[in-house]
C-alpha cells in the first residue's frame, strides 16, 4: 500500500492506496466524492473528467499516485460556499444541457477547461473539443450552448444570469 | 398565467442537485458490510458446459461464495420471467425457453451468465473468477437474423428446430393482394434494420439486500418501472410482492433497456441470501456490450403499390425480427407492438404485415427508444422515396398526394391506429419552409462546386404513445404546509420532477422550494406502471392533475367552513371568497386541516390525495423531419449539415424539456444511420463491437444545430391534451437521414444504402453505382 496526499477541492486529503488504484477510484471509493462518474473502461466517454492543477484530466486514466501533491477539483468543488452555482453549472441549467445527469460532471469540467483555453471558441470548435465526452441523452445541443454562454461569462464578455 | 403554467420554459428543478455531483446512481450506493460480485460470462456463442470446477476460486482470500447454474437450480428461486402470449404460424403456442439466472449445462450467447463470484472486494472477485475452470464443448452458432430460418441453421433451442419463436400477422392480406393486382407501379426494397445498443452512460447495476430476520428482499437497481418490476420479480423469488422492495434511485439513462428483470438482479438477491450481506454488481462498459439487451435488428422486405397518379393502393411488409437467445416480458413487443406506424400519415387503404420472430445466439432483445416505431417509420418513409425516384415524382409531392387530411379525423388506418387528431400537411409545410426545401437545388449546386454531394431528406412520422394503461400519483401536505409529490412514473432523465412540480405549483400555488418529488421506491409509491412508451406526460401527468383537483376540492370545503362562506374559488392555489373579500393560501389550509375545529363534520384530517388515471386510448404524436447532408465524394465522409423538425406532441408542458427529448431522439436516430452497429462474427458468434472503441457513438461534432418547432394539435385523450414526446425524435430521424443520403447519391444511380452509412460503405456504394453505369 502507498500513502498519497493531494489537495481535493481545497482540502488536503491523505489515503492509503494500492499501486493500481486509479484516481477516480480514490475519489469515489476512498473520499466518497461520487459526483465523478465512470462511463466506460477505454477512456472514451469523459464522465470521469476532473481538474488536475487546473487542467481537465480523465481520472480513469490516471493513477492515484500520479496525483501525489497535486490540486484536484471535482464537480463537488465548483459551487461557491453559499451554494451559488459556478457559471458553467448555471449555464448547463439555463440551457437544459443535462437530462439523466450521468455525463454531466465530466461535461461541466471539460466545459470549464474549454472556456479557459479557448475563450473565443465558436460552436464548431466547442463541438470538436468535446470529442472525448459522450452524452446519450441531449444530442449535445444544450451542452454546446451552455459552454458557449458560460465561456462568455467566465471570460468577462457577458454578465452571468439565469432565466430560471 | 403563472410562472410554472403549461408551456413555460421552466429550468429543471433536478438540475442543481445533479450539477453539484449529488446524483445517487447505483454505483454510488454503499451499504454496511456490502460484498461485491463479478459475473463470469460465456466466451462462446453456443456450447455445452461439460464441467465447472470452482474449487481454486473458492479458496482465494476474500471470496465469500462462488455460485453456478447448479446453485441457481438448487435454490428456492424460480427462473426469470419470460415473454408470453404469441403463437407460431400453425396456431400452436410459442416456445418459452427457460431463463435461469445462471445457466447449468449450455450457453447460448457470448455473455451468457455462467458463474458469480462474491468477494469482499471487486478485485478479489475478478481474480477468483479467473481461477474457475470450465470445460466447454463448442457448438455451431447462428447470429444472423436473416439466416436463422434457413433449413441448415444451427438450432438455438432444440424445441424450435426452425428457430422460429412466433409469427404475427396484421392487416388485410386479401385486400392487399387485390390492390397489388391493379397497381400501376410496385416499388420494392429490402431494408436491414441493424442491431444497436442503448449504451446509456450509466451501465446497469444492482445491489441485492436480503433481510433474513424479516424474510424480505430489497433490490436497488436502475429501472423504468418499479412496481411492475416488483410484480415480475415476485415470480422468480416466489414470495408475495409485499416481501419485496424495489428502489430505482437516480437512473443514468435507459431508453427502454433497463426495463426487464435481468439475470444479475436475481443473482445478487440469491447471493445476498447465501452470504448474508448486501451484494453489489456493476457492469463495466465492456461487460455491458456482452450482457445488455440490444435493440432493433430485423430484416424487412417492403412493397408499395401505386396507381398511375402516385396514389398508394397497398403495402406489403414481410419482416424477420431477432429476439435473441432468451425472452423477457415485453421483448416480444419490439417486432410487433408498434406496427401501426407502418401506415404512416397516409391513406393507404390496404396493408399486409407478416412478422417472423427468430431465436439467434445473441443477446436478448429489449425495447430501445421507439421500440418498433423507428423501424416502421423507416420502412414506410424509405419505400415512399424509392417509389418517388422510380416514378419520377418529387418525394414531397408524392407524400402530399397521400396524406390523411385533417377533415378526415378521426381516421382509422389500414392497420391498428385510430388517429384522433393531427394536421400532417401543415407539419410538412412548416418543416419544408424551415428547411428551405424550395431553395435546395441551389445549395446542391453550390456544394458540388466544393466537391461535396449534397442531399435532402424528408420524413413524416406518427406513432402511438401512452398505450392504454394507468398511472398513480399522490400529493401529501405535511404539518407545516410543504409537500411531497409521488408518482409511479420513473424518470431516467426526461425531467419528470420538473414537469410534475410545474403542475403542482401552478395548480396549488405552492413554491417549488416547498415540494419534494419522490419516485421509484415501491415502499413509498402506492400504485403505478412506470415510464416507457412515451406515456408519462399523458398518463402520469393526468394522474397528478386528478390529485391536484382532489386537493383543491377539499381545500375549498375547508376554506368555506372556516370563512363561513359558500363562494370559495381557487385560482393558482389561492382560495378566495368574493362575498367576504377573504382569502387563504393552500399552505394555510394545509396547516389548518390538522385542527379538528377547522374541518366540516365527517371530513378526514389533512390535505392529502392520491389518484389513479386510466388511459383507455392511446394518443398519436406526429411530425416532419427535414435534413440535409453533404458527402465527400473522395472519402465517403458524411456531414449532417441541416436539421429541422416540426412536431405535434399536443399541448407542451415545458418547451425546454420537449426540445431536449427531440434533440436526444434525433441523435440516437442519426447514430444508428451513420455509425452505430452491434456486429457479430458470423463464424465464431463473437461480439466484434464490444467497447466504445469498436462501437461508434455519436459525438457533439457529428451534429449541426437542430431546430425544433411545435405545431400542437391538442388531443382529447387525456386531461392535459398532451401527446407523447420521448420517442418522436428518434422515429423521424432514421428515415429522414437515410432519404437524404440516397438523395445525395441518386444522380450516380444509387437507390439505397444500408445503415450504418460509414465512410467506407458510402464510398463503396458510390463506386459500385458508378461501375454499374460505366
Amino acid at each position: 500500500m502507498i500513502n498519497v496526499t493531494m489537495t481535493v477541492n481545497g482540502r488536503e486529503m491523505t489515503g492509503e492506496v494500492e499501486a493500481r488504484t486509479l484516481l477516480v477510484q480514490f475519489l469515489r471509493d476512498h473520499l466518497r466524492l461520487t459526483g465523478t462518474h465512470v462511463g466506460c473502461d477505454t477512456t472514451q466517454c469523459g464522465c470521469c473528467i476532473v481538474h488536475v492543477d487546473g487542467k481537465a484530466m480523465k481520472s480513469c486514466t490516471m493513477l492515484a499516485v500520479q496525483a501525489q501533491g497535486k490540486a484536484i477539483t471535482t464537480i463537488e468543488g465548483l459551487a461557491a460556499k453559499d451554494g451559488t452555482l459556478h457559471p458553467m453549472q448555471q449555464a448547463f441549467r439555463d440551457n437544459h444541457a443535462l437530462q439523466c445527469g450521468y455525463c454531466t460532471p465530466g461535461m461541466v469540467m471539460m466545459g470549464i477547461d474549454i472556456a479557459r483555453r479557448l475563450p473565443d471558441a465558436d460552436e464548431a470548435t466547442i463541438r470538436h473539443q468535446l470529442e472525448g465526452n459522450i452524452c446519450r441523452c441531449t444530442g449535445y445541443q444544450g451542452i454546446v450552448e451552455a459552454i458557449k454562454s458560460a465561456s462568455a461569462v467566465l471570460n468577462g464578455k457577458q454578465e452571468g444570469g439565469s432565466h430560471a | 398565467m403563472g410562472e410554472f403554467a403549461m408551456g413555460q420554459p421552466v429550468a429543471r428543478f433536478e438540475d442543481p442537485r445533479l450539477l453539484r455531483g449529488g446524483g445517487r446512481y447505483i454505483d454510488d450506493l454503499v451499504l454496511p458490510n456490502m460484498a461485491h460480485g463479478y459475473v463470469l460470462r460465456s466466451p462462446h456463442a453456443h456450447a455445452k458446459i461439460l464441467s465447472i470446477d470452482t474449487s481454486a476460486a473458492q479458496k482465494l482470500p476474500g471470496v465469500l461464495a462462488v455460485l453456478t447454474g447448479q446453485d441457481w437450480a438448487d435454490s428456492t428461486f424460480a427462473d426469470l420471467p419470460t415473454a408470453t402470449g404469441r403463437k407460431r404460424r400453425d396456431g400452436t403456442p410459442m416456445y418459452r425457453p427457460p431463463f435461469p439466472g445462471l445457466v447449468k449445462d449450455r450457453v447460448r450467447y457470448v455473455g451468457d451468465c455462467v458463474a458469480f463470484v462474491v468477494a469482499k472486494t471487486i478485485a478479489q472477485a475478478m481474480e477468483a473468477a479467473e481461477l474457475i475452470e470450465i470445460d466447454y464443448e463448442p457448438l455451431p452458432a447462428i447470429t444472423s437474423t436473416a439466416d436463422a430460418i434457413l433449413p441448415d441453421a444451427p438450432r438455438v433451442w432444440e424445441e424450435t428446430p426452425d428457430n422460429i419463436h412466433f409469427v404475427h400477422t396484421e392487416g388485410d392480406k386479401a385486400a392487399t393482394d387485390a390492390a397489388f393486382a391493379k397497381a400501376h407501379h410496385i416499388a420494392k426494397q429490402r431494408l436491414v434494420l441493424t442491431r444497436v445498443t442503448a449504451a446509456s452512460m450509466e451501465t446497469r447495476g444492482a445491489v441485492g439486500d436480503y433481510d433474513a430476520a424479516a424474510d424480505r428482499y430489497t433490490i436497488y437497481s436502475p429501472l423504468q418501472r418499479a412496481l411492475v418490476f416488483r410484480a415480475e420479480l415476485m415470480t422468480t423469488l416466489r414470495v408475495p410482492e409485499s416481501k419485496i422492495r424495489v428502489v430505482a434511485g437516480d437512473i443514468g439513462g435507459s431508453f427502454g433497456m433497463k426495463s426487464g428483470v435481468f439475470n444479475e438482479v436475481g443473482i445478487v438477491l440469491l447471493a445476498s441470501k447465501i452470504v448474508g450481506r448486501p451484494v453489489k454488481w456493476i457492469s463495466t462498459r465492456s461487460d455491458s456490450f456482452l450482457c445488455d439487451a440490444h435493440g432493433r435488428d430485423n430484416v424487412t422486405d417492403v412493397e408499395l403499390a401505386l396507381d398511375k397518379d402516385g396514389k398508394f393502393l397497398g403495402m406489403r411488409v414481410k419482416t424477420i425480427a431477432a429476439v435473441g437467445s432468451y425472452t423477457q416480458p415485453g421483448s416480444e413487443s419490439g417486432p410487433v407492438g408498434n406496427l401501426g406506424t407502418l401506415a404512416g400519415v397516409y391513406t393507404t387503404p390496404a396493408i399486409d404485415v407478416d412478422v417472423t420472430a427468430v431465436f439467434t445466439n445473441t443477446n436478448p432483445m429489449r425495447p430501445y427508444r421507439g421500440n418498433g416505431r423507428p423501424e416502421a417509420a423507416y420502412v414506410v418513409e424509405r419505400i415512399i422515396d424509392v417509389a418517388a425516384d422510380e416514378m419520377g415524382i418529387d418525394p414531397v409531392e408524392l407524400r402530399r398526394r397521400n396524406l390523411i387530411p385533417p377533415e378526415a379525423m378521426p381516421y382509422k388506418t389500414a392497420l391498428s391506429f385510430k388517429i384522433d387528431c393531427g394536421e400532417f400537411e401543415k407539419n410538412m409545410d412548416m418543416a419544408l419552409v424551415m428547411g428551405d426545401y424550395a431553395g435546395f437545388e441551389a445549395r446542391r449546386a453550390a456544394a458540388r462546386k466544393r466537391g461535396k454531394l449534397r442531399g435532402i431528406g424528408v420524413s413524416n412520422s406518427i406513432e402511438r404513445a401512452a398505450a392504454p394503461g394507468f398511472e398513480g400519483s399522490e400529493i401529501r401536505f405535511d404539518r407545516t404546509g410543504s409537500v411531497t409529490v409521488l408518482s409511479g412514473a420513473v424518470t431516467q432523465g426526461q425531467g419528470h420532477e420538473t414537469a410534475f412540480k410545474q403542475i403542482v405549483c401552478d395548480d396549488l400555488g405552492v413554491s417549488p422550494n416547498d415540494v419534494h418529488y419522490l419516485q421509484g421506491d415501491t415502499d413509498q409509491v402506492f400504485f403505478g406502471e412506470g415510464t416507457g412508451g412515451s406515456r408519462t406526460a399523458g398518463i402520469g401527468g393526468s394522474a397528478l392533475k386528478m390529485a391536484t383537483t382532489k386537493i383543491i376540492d377539499k381545500a375549498k370545503k375547508i376554506a368555506s367552513h372556516m370563512m363561513k362562506v359558500d363562494d370559495v374559488e381557487c385560482v393558482e392555489g389561492l382560495l378566495t371568497s368574493r362575498s367576504s373579500n377573504r382569502s387563504m393560501t393552500m399552505k394555510e389550509i394545509a396547516k389548518a386541516s390538522l385542527d379538528p375545529k377547522n374541518l366540516p363534520v365527517g371530513m378526514e384530517a389533512g390535505l392529502n390525495a392520491s389518484a389513479v388515471y386510466t388511459a383507455h386510448v392511446q394518443n398519436y404524436p406526429n411530425g416532419t423531419h427535414v435534413c440535409e447532408v453533404e458527402i465527400d465524394e473522395e472519402t465517403g465522409q458524411v456531414e449532417l449539415v441541416e436539421y429541422n423538425v416540426v412536431d405535434d406532441v399536443g399541448n407542451v408542458i415545458n418547451p425546454l424539456l420537449l426540445k431536449g427529448q427531440i434533440y436526444g431522439g434525433v441523435a440516437q436516430g442519426v447514430g444508428q444511420i451513420l455509425m452505430e452497429e452491434i456486429r457479430f462474427d458470423p463464424e465464431s458468434g463473437q461480439n466484434l463491437s464490444g467497447s466504445f472503441m469498436d462501437y461508434a457513438m455519436p459525438r457533439a461534432e457529428h451534429f449541426p444545430h437542430i431546430t425544433v418547432k411545435s405545431s400542437p394539435v391538442p388531443t382529447q385523450t387525456n386531461l392535459l391534451g398532451v401527446k407523447g414526446a420521448g420517442e418522436a425524435g428518434c422515429v423521424g430521424a432514421m428515415p429522414a437521414l437515410a432519404n437524404a443520403l440516397v438523395d445525395a447519391m441518386s444522380h450516380l444511380g444509387v437507390k439505397h444504402i444500408e445503415m450504418p452509412a460509414t465512410p467506407e460503405r458510402v464510398w463503396r456504394t458510390m463506386e459500385a453505382a458508378k461501375a454499374a453505369r460505366a
